[in-house]
């Protein structure tokens, strides 16, 4: 079985967001970059496929030089090679095109990704790989089994879950709990650094422009209310906040 | 070349958020000078669906094949792109839902739209066409053009202040081409919670965290959810050890909640899950340690014992 990985490198979910330029970057001075957390899933469960089944598991960047120390990471945990888009991922769109046309040439029996990335959220990479591969997409999927050519997967639905049956090829945003999330190993580290990493150069363009970022108004002082008189919170909801 | 809303239908009506939605539309429509088309996919009756006249729509195409009875992305993909074709739109607007998203995403890849998620404001439209989005988990906003001849935007809750007018819309059936490619993935069974409110949906959310102690406990916190007609919520910890069901985790790492009161329960406010309810409109948080960290991202806050604070709110929320 041939697997592709996309993964994106972001923020560390603790890291305090600031901009620069006059709020036009990003400012990633003292940030610690990791694979997105719902990637990490999807890379974890494709290694996992791979001792199961046999084959070989690709990660994928579209990004700048400076994500090949994630990409590294995920070669340590279990992927075999890798490759890297040579630029800045600006928009879905764009994203979506180098995934597809790397995809469309590898002719990958399944392409695992994340639900979204943890820094834009939008949740639609996939979506648009699988319309223009014209493959199916689906995610959420919490569960994936492989037998043969079909995939049989749980996915989350608001308020629940369905089971769904489909043939390979398909494009899958993976999630919690598909997979335990894999650390490297000192084995996976050393290896890591000889295996395979292929830059590429983009096709395609952006769709939309990223003009300027913005940080939300802080919170004012948190009003507290005492223990003993709990039930005063109910007042102050329903005629100061007006939220009942 | 009105402005499509893409809606969703549950238990034969149209979903909260897509009435948020429908609104939104039938504003930039207004901005644009043309009108909101409501394109609705599934089983409603025709007075339900003419209701989305009070949100600003004058027209709903409803598409009401039993091959569109599951959400099938793929043919409900097709189903948007054929209604944007006969309308000749360039706007679509939708509301953000895991459904949502993936239809859209798949209809952007088809009319080659640029498409931009987590919509939080009206769109600006004095210098092209420019949009705020929420990014980061709600940790920052960007201001973002959108350059296609051909746009969709995905709303949050909360995006617009609704206001309903009073109007109908007429409501028309629509028969677009569906494509036997579109059926290619089979849904084997289906297992909802019987539990009436949606957590995306819901104004009024109540978690709780690992604070709670265990599962036997969470009748304290379904009571208080009860009294308020609010959705339940949990931390990643509790659906992690299977105190409550995966769905109800909220954060970084699971649903993303902008009620209008989030009420937090022996939850210590780790970033990973302020992350996933920091634009609530209102955070209350209940926690015995005063130095808790989501103190600091609350408007209001009790250091108490969620086993006393609970139900004594409870009861004065019945007493209202
Ligand atoms: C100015 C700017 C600079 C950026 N620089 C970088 C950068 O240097 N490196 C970087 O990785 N991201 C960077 N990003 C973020 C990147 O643009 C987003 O990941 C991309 O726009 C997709 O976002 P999304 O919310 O649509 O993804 P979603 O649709 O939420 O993503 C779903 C899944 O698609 C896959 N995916 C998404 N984006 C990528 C990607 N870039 N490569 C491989 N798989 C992907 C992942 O599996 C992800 O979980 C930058 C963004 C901007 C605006
Ligand atoms: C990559 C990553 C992603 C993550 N994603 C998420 C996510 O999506 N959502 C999420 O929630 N977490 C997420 N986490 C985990 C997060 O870091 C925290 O560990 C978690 O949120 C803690 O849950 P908690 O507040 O329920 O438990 P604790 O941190 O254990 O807090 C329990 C709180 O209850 C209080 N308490 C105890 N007893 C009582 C009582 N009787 N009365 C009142 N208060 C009491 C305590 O003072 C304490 O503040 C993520 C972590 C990582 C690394």
């Amino acid at each position: 079985m041939k697997i592709l990985v996309c993964v994106t490198s972001v923020p560390d979910t603790t890291a305090k967001i600031s901009f620069t330029d006059g709020d036009t970057k990003f400012n990633k001075a003292g940030v610690t970059f990791i694979t997105g957390p719902y990637d990490d899933y999807a890379l974890s469960r494709a290694v996992e496929l791979k001792e199961a089944h046999g084959g070989t598991v690709t990660v994928l960047n579209v990004g700048e030089a400076d994500s090949e120390q994630v990409i590294r990471k995920c070669l340590a945990i279990g992927a075999d090679d890798a490759i890297r888009v040579n630029c800045e991922p600006k928009d879905s769109y764009f994203t979506a095109t180098q995934i597809a046309t790397i995809a469309a040439q590898e002719k990958y029996d399944l392409i695992l990704m994340g639900r979204e990335s943890i820094d834009f959220n939008s949740g639609v990479v996939h979506g648009l790989v699988g319309e223009m591969l014209g493959i199916p997409s689906l995610s959420p999927v919490m569960k994936l089994e492989i037998d043969g050519t079909t995939a049989k997967m749980t996915r989350e639905i608001e308020g629940g879950k369905e089971d769904i049956e489909a043939s390979l090829p398909l494009v899958l945003g993976c999630q919690e709990p598909i997979a335990e999330w894999k650390i490297p190993n000192m084995r996976g580290i050393m290896t890591a650094r000889t295996k395979p990493l292929k830059v590429v150069e983009p096709v395609g363009e952006d769709m939309t422009i990223t003009e300027k970022y913005a940080l939300p108004a802080p919170k004012g002082a948190c009003k507290m209310i005492a223990a003993e008189n709990a039930e005063e919170l109910i007042a102050l909801l329903k005629n100061e906040a007006k939220v009942l | 070349m009105s402005v499509i809303i893409f809606t969703e239908i549950d238990n034969g009506a149209l979903k909260k958020s897509s009435l948020e939605a429908v609104y939104y539309g039938a504003e930039v429509a207004k901005m644009k000078g043309t009108t909101a088309t409501v394109l609705a996919i599934g089983t409603a009756a025709q007075d339900e669906l003419s209701k989305a006249g009070n949100f600003g729509a004058t027209k709903v195409l409803h598409a009401n094949d039993a091959r569109l009875a599951t959400g099938n992305i793929q043919a409900y993909a097709d189903v948007l792109a054929s209604a944007v074709a006969q309308e000749g739109a360039e706007i679509v607007v939708l509301a953000k839902s895991s459904l949502g998203d993936a239809v859209a995403a798949r209809a952007a890849g088809k009319l080659k739209a640029s498409i931009v998620s987590n919509v939080t404001d009206l769109p600006n439209l004095s210098s092209g066409f420019k949009v705020t989005r929420s990014i980061y988990t709600g940790k920052a906003f960007a201001t973002v053009e959108l350059k296609g001849e051909k746009k969709i935007i995905a709303i949050k809750k909360n995006a617009v202040s609704v206001v309903e007018s009073g109007n109908t819309a007429n409501v028309e059936p629509f028969t677009p081409n569906l494509n036997d490619a579109d059926f290619a993935v089979k849904v084997t069974g289906t297992h909802k919670a019987s539990s009436s409110i949606s957590l995306p949906e819901a104004d009024l959310v109540v978690s709780a965290g690992r604070g709670l102690k265990g599962p036997e406990n969470w009748a304290i916190v379904e009571d208080l959810a009860n009294a308020l007609g609010a959705a339940t919520a949990c931390s990643k910890p509790v659906s992690d050890l299977d105190w409550r069901p995966h769905h109800e985790h909220v954060g970084q790492t699971g649903i993303k909640v902008s009620p209008n009161l989030y009420i937090a329960a022996g939850i210590s406010g780790a970033i990973q899950h302020l992350a996933g309810v920091n634009s609530s409109k209102v955070i209350v948080v209940i926690n015995k340690d005063p130095e808790a960290p989501f103190f600091k991202a609350a408007d209001y806050g009790i250091v108490g014992d969620v086993f006393d604070v609970l139900p004594r709110l409870t009861k004065a929320v019945k007493a209202l």
